[in-house]
């Protein structure tokens, strides 16, 4: 049993994010707290609210993709913040669950507003352990 | 940047010859210097881009260039129609026409001194900036449309600054080609309550010393006095622009086999410019540009209206409005032919020389204003677009200093307390609702602007016209 990690790493003047889960699911969902990261430290969140998002998209890169910017569109469009997801996958059809809240400048002191999740470094793959990471850069 | 690959053509003009799949060279404007620190991915993307159809002379890095996705920020590149050119939203950017326009405010530095915290908490408390700020103006779709179709006119109409602000704007403040109706619905309401706000990361508000004029007659025909007070408003199309971009970066990643393009980045994902496709995203991309027109007109007018409450007599009159992510039409000369190209600029400055028919009167004789940005502890400049611009890259200079440090590595140098009290040490008051946002964009984080505005000049695509210097930034 691996551990579930939602990881940043450095590209440039924006923000990479990785997701590592035992599952496709479980790494997708970890992607997006890490993209939710980037705007709140998500131990300062409180999960008092949920949100359910849906895509479908023609392959796992573009499902990254779209997934990814459904939550920053939800909270964009929102005024949340999240600090918590769960994913389940039907082939190509992502089913998303967000925990957060709306957005307290003062309590949450958010960083940095994400623009959009790039196609840069898409990548979706299962290490030779059984691990899947999902991965791609985000403008920030 | 490994220097094995290119090839020097000047001291500050770098070439990397055509191979594989490069279609015309890749040109980098630096010098030795800028050239040694720069990434060498910055190499690997504009090679990316002179990859695509109907590329036209070269694609071309600017001084400030840095790793970005599909295009390096401080990317140029233009395609012909002609020739099955096409059209890359990631050659755009998500942050769709971010640009800056600069205030005249006829002050002086000690005109402002007395006043300058509570002009800064002014300032901060009414310009809506930061993660989740909301502008006071909501916009339901057809006045949304509205506003996509007239740009920062929209803006004057609805008592926004005034007409004379106008001419004084790209495209005459009006972007024409725009289709609100290839916007999507999201992207619409993403924006419904964003109108007149700042942003956060890069974006800026901030109210500038004129330390150093370079250029007499042309600071003097822009209106720059050595010792005012100008006031600089950085910052984009918002939600919308980013949606747009989103929307489309992914239609076109599909539609690519079916239209017969491979790229070798999907953040390249393109269309031709004749296709059903480019011509809707490029309609869309004219009105994300009249978004980010009518937020900068908006903001002025939040910011008239402060400065009006401390300093009456002060007009703060436009210099002028540009952006620096666009994709524009635009006609030039190639090998002794006329062209109607569409240059693509990520990250660099539109700079049309003295003469060009699209500068307003007041500025054809001497040329367009280039803004180049700082971050809060940083000078920033002024430039002006030359006539031999024309021949290096399109009539394209740079935007800002450009990275050298990521997001990561500045927070492991800085503290955003530590860096807004070092600053106000030095007499610049910096407000900002987020710590961590201004440690990331910890002015060195960033290259030497002198060295870049200096490889600017030097390499002929802008020259030098003032130096300015921080009094108060609100930051994003």
């Amino acid at each position: 049993m691996h551990k579930e990690q939602a990881v940043q790493f450095p590209h440039g003047a924006d923000i990479g994010v990785r997701g590592i889960g035992n599952s496709r699911a479980a790494a997708f969902a970890q992607a997006a707290a890490a993209l939710a990261a980037t705007v709140v430290e998500p131990a300062t969140v409180c999960p008092a609210e949920e949100v359910a998002i849906t895509c479908t998209a023609p392959d796992d890169r573009f499902l990254l993709y779209d997934w990814l910017n459904a939550v920053i569109y939800e909270m964009a469009v929102r005024r949340m913040v999240f600090g918590r997801f769960e994913v389940s996958l039907e082939g190509q059809t992502l089913h998303g669950r967000a925990w957060g809240e709306a957005i307290d400048p003062s309590r949450h002191l958010p960083a940095i507003e994400p623009k959009g999740a790039t196609m840069t470094g898409l990548r979706i793959e299962q290490a030779q352990d059984g691990t899947w990471i999902a991965e791609c850069v985000v403008d920030v | 940047m490994d220097r094995s690959r290119l090839q020097r053509v000047s001291p500050h003009e770098w070439r990397i010859d055509p191979t594989g799949p490069m279609r015309v060279p890749a040109i980098i404007f630096a010098d030795e210097a800028l050239i040694d620190a720069m990434d060498d991915k910055v190499a690997e993307q504009i090679c990316n881009v002179a990859s695509l159809p109907g590329i036209v002379n070269a694609a071309y890095a600017l001084p400030d260039a840095h790793w970005g996705y599909g295009f390096p920020i401080g990317g140029v590149a233009a395609f012909d129609p002609e020739t099955d050119g096409v059209v890359c939203a990631g050659g755009v950017g998500f942050d769709i026409s971010c640009g800056v326009r600069t205030l005249l405010t006829g002050l002086t530095r000690a005109d402002i001194e007395p006043l300058k915290l509570a002009l800064a908490d002014s300032l901060f408390h009414q310009v809506p900036v930061g993660v989740g700020s909301r502008g006071k103006l909501v916009l339901e779709f057809a006045e949304m449309d509205a506003m996509l179709q007239g740009g920062a006119g929209w803006a004057v109409e609805h008592g926004y600054g005034n007409a004379e602000d106008l001419p004084r704007v790209e495209e005459a403040g009006i972007m024409a080609g725009a289709l609100a109706d290839a916007v999507s619905e999201k992207a619409k309401i993403r924006q419904r309550q964003e109108m007149g706000t700042l942003g956060s990361g890069n974006h800026y508000l901030e109210v500038q010393e004129i330390i150093e004029i370079s250029n007499p007659s042309v600071a003097a025909s822009f209106g720059l006095r050595l010792g005012e007070i100008v006031v600089s408003i950085h910052c984009g199309s918002r939600g919308l622009g980013h949606q747009v971009a989103t929307d489309y970066q992914r239609e076109m990643a599909i539609a690519m086999p079916q239209l017969g393009i491979t790229v070798p980045d999907l953040d390249l994902a393109c269309a031709p410019i004749r296709s059903e496709l480019g011509a809707r995203y490029l309609g869309a991309m004219r009105a994300a540009i009249n978004c980010a027109l009518a937020n900068r007109q908006i903001i002025t007018h939040l910011t008239r209206r402060i400065f009006g409450h401390f300093f009456p007599q002060a007009r703060l009159d436009l210099l002028f409005d540009v952006s620096h992510n666009t994709c524009k039409q635009e006609q030039h000369r190639i090998a002794g032919r006329t062209r109607s190209l569409f240059v693509h600029r990520k990250g660099a400055t539109r700079a049309f020389g003295p003469g060009h028919a699209e500068l307003p009167p007041a500025l054809r004789k001497v040329g367009q204003p280039v803004f180049i940005g700082g971050s809060m502890g940083t000078h920033s400049a002024i430039m002006a677009g030359i006539g031999d611009g024309e021949e290096h890259a399109f009539a394209s200079a740079c935007h800002g200093a450009g990275r050298q440090l990521s997001r990561h590595q500045a927070l492991k140098l800085w503290q955003g307390r530590q860096v807004v009290d070092d600053l106000a040490a030095r007499g610049i008051i910096v407000r900002s609702p987020s710590s961590r946002g201004v440690a990331e964009e910890a002015p060195g984080a960033y290259k030497n602007i002198d060295a870049v505005v200096d490889a600017a000049h030097s390499a002929g695509l802008a020259r030098k016209v003032a130096m300015l210097a921080p009094v108060v930034c609100i930051k994003g």
